[in-house]
């Protein structure tokens, strides 16, 4: 195989889906030039004077967008596990014959595990996109034509933005729309909270498609999805499974180890002095991430701090620091529980976000670089601090990136993990996949102590008398495999067979993923 | 069916079952599944092979379902099936002790929590010690199915040798006798510091466990002392706590475990603990009149913050210098029950204060105001001090920066 070695020592083959690619760089190395993609000029006299661009049903609106073989069709994740629309329009491409079709989702889960069979049948040709249980099984053992691109949720953006992804047909699934195509996740019985992973999606595909199962009169208040980027509207009975969408609860770890890790983490945030008013954090929906905010919360009052504003994935327990008055703002990317949804539907104040806003590659800025400090997960981090979110250590592709890269940009980055799981290492001598450049990983916190990148010399003078368990990330790693019975052995693959490129936010190649044998 | 024996629990994460087959012929087959395969799946085999060879057995079929279980674990089970099918095999398959856990533990120290966690669970066991209690007790009594004791001797075993407990007491809770007689053979010589003897009611079961561990002692040629610390469960055991406080010199601590005693006067266990007012009390008497520390019972539920504090408190009133935990969640909310109050530490800067004082000035007797100081209350200040510098309540160097308002 062709290719050669990028900035961070992994190899990288000259080409992917027979498209030459460009090895990573280095974190801001890489600079494109041109302009920016466009979708095609449309014009308001071709569309309905009165608005109404409602028709049959989701087969009729994608023979009118013109499906056919080979495009690309895009679908958002914000229905999570209880997506019902991505099968829907792939068994109808099914019917029709259509062959080689790209799937460009924000995300999969396991309830488009029924994909399977068009991507085996040659319906869907390869999926670019996080890949999370079955479609990862099938993807890692080298069972897909094409090869997968997985990239951030900014980095999505970015590929639609630079025009190194065209979306033929774009699927917005919708919670609530009218006939014009304004959309929203607010109201409705899909509720999932917004539609900012289609954003992209409305703004630069040839068409859009919304899909909904609330349809109400002109005008949809809010319309998060601008109808006037909407080519057809259609009514479905259900178009996701509201018990998969949100999960109604969501619930804070109750393993004695990771709530440890949660304090520790806690406790780093306050004593380096990043908890101070005025101040910003992002804590997704993990159970180390939920524990650690309400440990932060205890802090807060205490000391009586207020932050600007937190960052969702938001839960009830953001929702809560945001009604106690202790968040002036919460910046909410998705939302996780109903108390999450019915924030965003009432409060002003609980904002919707999109990857533009927050994590756009080639935006002028964008806000995840503002944040204070963000708490993340991995399933492996080295001891350069680099770290794997999307495959195990056995090489199995599992996870997606989400949104994780992007949030590795804010000022004090934590990854939270427990230092092995059953008798699995996670800090190890070598990832598996490299999806995060240690340069960016500032602080590693587990329960056997937290061990902070040796770059950032400021957070190791703050914490010098602080009682925190500090250790260096070797000593970590050192006692994790004398617990486990020394390092792993290598994941077993065909290096000569990629079934995956990890792009990082900036479109370059930063590693690749091999087929697992078995 | 005679020449099969299985240990352990499949499908359960950190955990493993194995399954021994005995054959005549054929040589040792391994059949291995596992969680971890791709990673320690040759180590396994390995580890599997090695044992067997330890044992001397040379034809048989092991069957391996691994949940991701550590390597002390593996091999706990391993043996505990192969000793369950030649009961007579006394060889065991030991790991070196763990330098960091070389470390020894003073008669007087600090009991006020002691963490408990089942013998049988190797999850729990492996982090035990970063919940930072003052002590853990692996327990092979109550918190073991009966029929997992004997299985759960050797995860408690090997735990002792290999995991780091970080300067954590590390006590064991043995079955009633004569069982737990036996279970005195997998700890003794494993690096044990405390052996909790459960409803104890006479002074001669607390006698026959410690001439047990001192025979074990002058077997294995341990040279360091193994404390015990009774349990009165039963009525019987709290009218006779006295006599089982002074049973044996290596007595440190005497408890009392309340599930069992309430049962046993016929009584429920209530919140406010009127029915087991007494027995408390006699146990705090018998342990103060034997120079040993009264500790309290655990507290069981496990989401009642509040109500564990209420009863943390009222057991320092009463004169317990510790509690059961059930929890790790529990142990911080114990040991800020038992911290000294801002009174007492205050009490007691100044009376070190003046010992220092009057020591300058070369006189034996210390005096705070007009009152005169005995040596017992010097002794109680000496230990709010080193508790309180120890929760961080006061700096080490607190006398640099003393201000008597």
């Amino acid at each position: 195989m062709k290719g050669k070695t990028n900035a961070i020592g992994r190899f990288i083959p000259e080409k992917i889906n027979g498209l030459p690619v460009t090895p990573f760089q280095g974190v801001g190395k890489y600079v494109p030039k041109g302009s920016k993609a466009s979708p095609p000029i449309v014009t308001c006299a071709d569309y309905p004077k009165d608005g109404n661009k409602v028709l049959l049903d989701l087969k009729t609106a994608l023979k009118k967008a013109g499906i056919r073989d080979g495009m690309t069709i895009s679908s958002h994740h914000h229905f999570r596990n209880g997506d019902k629309v991505a099968n829907a329009a792939f068994d109808i491409a099914a019917k029709l014959g259509i062959k080689d079709l790209r799937w460009y989702p924000s995300a999969s889960f396991p309830c488009h595990a029924p994909l399977l069979e068009h991507l085996k049948s040659g319906v869907i040709h390869h999926i670019e996109g996080s890949m999370n249980g079955p479609l990862g099984d099938f993807c890692s053992k080298g069972k897909m034509r094409g090869q997968g691109v997985l990239r951030s949720h900014g980095c999505r953006y970015r590929a639609v933005q630079d025009g190194e992804v065209h979306i033929d047909i774009a699927l917005i699934a919708a919670p609530t729309a009218d006939s014009f195509g304004n959309a929203n996740g607010v109201t409705g019985k899909s509720a999932c909270g917004l539609l900012g992973f289609a954003l992209a999606d409305s703004q630069y595909a040839d068409k859009v498609i919304v899909v909904t199962d609330n349809l109400i009169p002109f005008p949809c208040i809010p319309w998060q999805i601008h109808g006037n980027h909407v080519d057809y509207v259609v009514a479905m009975d259900e178009i996701g499974d509201p018990a998969q969408i949100i999960s109604g609860t969501t619930q804070i770890t109750r393993s004695p180890s990771r709530l440890l890790i949660a304090e520790y983490i806690a406790r780093f945030i306050k004593e380096v002095g990043i908890m101070k008013d005025g101040f910003s954090f992002q804590a997704g929906a993990g159970g180390i991430s939920l524990a650690f905010v309400m440990y932060l919360k205890e802090y807060m009052k205490e000391a009586n701090v207020k932050a600007r504003f937190v960052r969702g994935g938001s839960t009830k327990y953001l929702v809560e620091l945001l009604e106690e008055g202790l968040t002036d703002y919460i910046l909410d990317g998705q939302t996780f529980d109903l108390e999450g949804v019915r924030s965003m539907r009432e409060n002003p104040h609980h904002v919707n976000t999109s990857p533009f806003t927050s994590y756009n590659y080639h935006g002028k800025g964008n806000f995840a670089s503002i944040v204070d400090a963000v708490v993340l997960g991995a399933t492996e981090i080295d001891v350069n601090f680099n770290a794997n979110v999307v495959s195990h250590s056995d090489g199995m592709l599992l996870h997606g990136i989400g949104g994780w890269q992007d949030c590795l940009f804010s000022k004090c980055t934590v990854l939270a993990v427990p230092s092995f799981r059953d008798r699995i290492p996670v800090i190890v001598d070598n990832v598996t996949t490299l999806c995060g450049p240690g340069e960016l990983i500032d602080v590693v916190v587990t329960e056997l102590g937290i061990a902070i990148n040796p770059r950032r010399k400021d957070l190791l003078k703050a914490t010098k008398n602080s009682g925190l368990p500090i250790k260096s990330i070797e000593q970590i790693k050192e006692e994790v495999e004398r617990m486990c019975g020394g390092p792993p052995a290598p994941p077993r693959v065909d290096k000569e067979h990629v079934v995956a490129a990890i792009q990082w936010v900036d479109g370059t190649i930063i590693d690749v993923v091999y087929k697992v044998l078995d | 069916m005679g020449n099969i024996a299985e240990a352990g629990k499949k499908a359960t994460g950190s955990d493993c079952w194995v399954q021994l087959e005995i054959k005549k012929s054929g040589g040792i087959l391994i059949e291995l599944k596992s969680k971890v395969k791709s990673m320690y799946g040759d180590s396994i085999r390995e580890t599997a092979t090695e044992m067997l060879n330890f044992f001397g057995i040379g034809n048989a079929i092991l069957r391996i379902d691994d949940g991701g279980s550590l390597p002390f674990v593996l091999t706990a089970r391993i043996e505990a099936a192969v000793k369950k099918r030649f009961p007579k095999k006394k060889e065991e398959f030991l790991s070196p002790i763990l330098p960091q856990n070389a470390y020894r533990v003073k008669r007087d120290r600090f009991r006020r929590s002691r963490l408990y966690i089942p013998g049988d669970q190797p999850r729990l066991i492996i982090n035990a010690g970063l919940y930072r209690p003052d002590g853990i007790i692996l327990d092979l009594e109550d918190a073991v199915a009966p029929s997992e004791k004997e299985t759960a001797r050797f995860i408690v075993r090997n735990a002792l040798r290999i995991v780091d407990f970080l300067g954590v007491e590390r006590m064991v809770r043995i079955n009633q006798l004569p069982m737990g007689l036996e279970d005195l053979e997998f700890v003794v010589p494993h690096g044990i510091h405390t052996v909790l003897v459960p409803k104890c009611e006479h002074a001669d079961t607390v006698r026959e466990v410690d001439e047990k561990i001192q025979t074990l002692r002058s077997q294995h040629k341990i040279t360091d002392e193994i404390f015990l610390m009774p349990i009165i469960e039963s009525a019987l055991g709290a009218i006779n706590s006295y006599e089982i406080a002074v049973a044996s010199p290596n007595n440190v601590a005497l408890t009392i475990g309340l599930e069992d005693f309430t049962a046993d006067i016929g009584a429920e266990r209530t919140l406010e603990g009127k029915e087991s007012f007494l027995a408390r009390l006699q146990v705090v008497h018998a342990a103060r009149a034997a120079g040993i520390q009264p500790i309290d019972s655990v507290f069981s539920d496990v989401a009642d913050e509040e109500g564990l504090m209420k009863s943390v408190l009222e057991a320092k009133a009463l004169g317990f210098e510790g509690k059961g935990c059930i929890h790790p969640g529990q142990i911080e909310t114990v040991h800020q029950g038992f911290s000294p109050t801002e009174r007492e530490i205050k009490k007691a800067q100044r009376i070190r204060l003046a010992i220092e004082e009057a020591q300058k000035r070369g006189s034996g007797v210390v005096s705070l105001g007009s009152k005169m100081i005995d040596p017992p209350v010097v002794k109680r200040a000496e230990r709010i001090l080193k508790t309180a510098i120890q929760n961080n309540q006061i700096p080490a160097n607190w006398k640099e920066t003393y201000d008597e308002g």
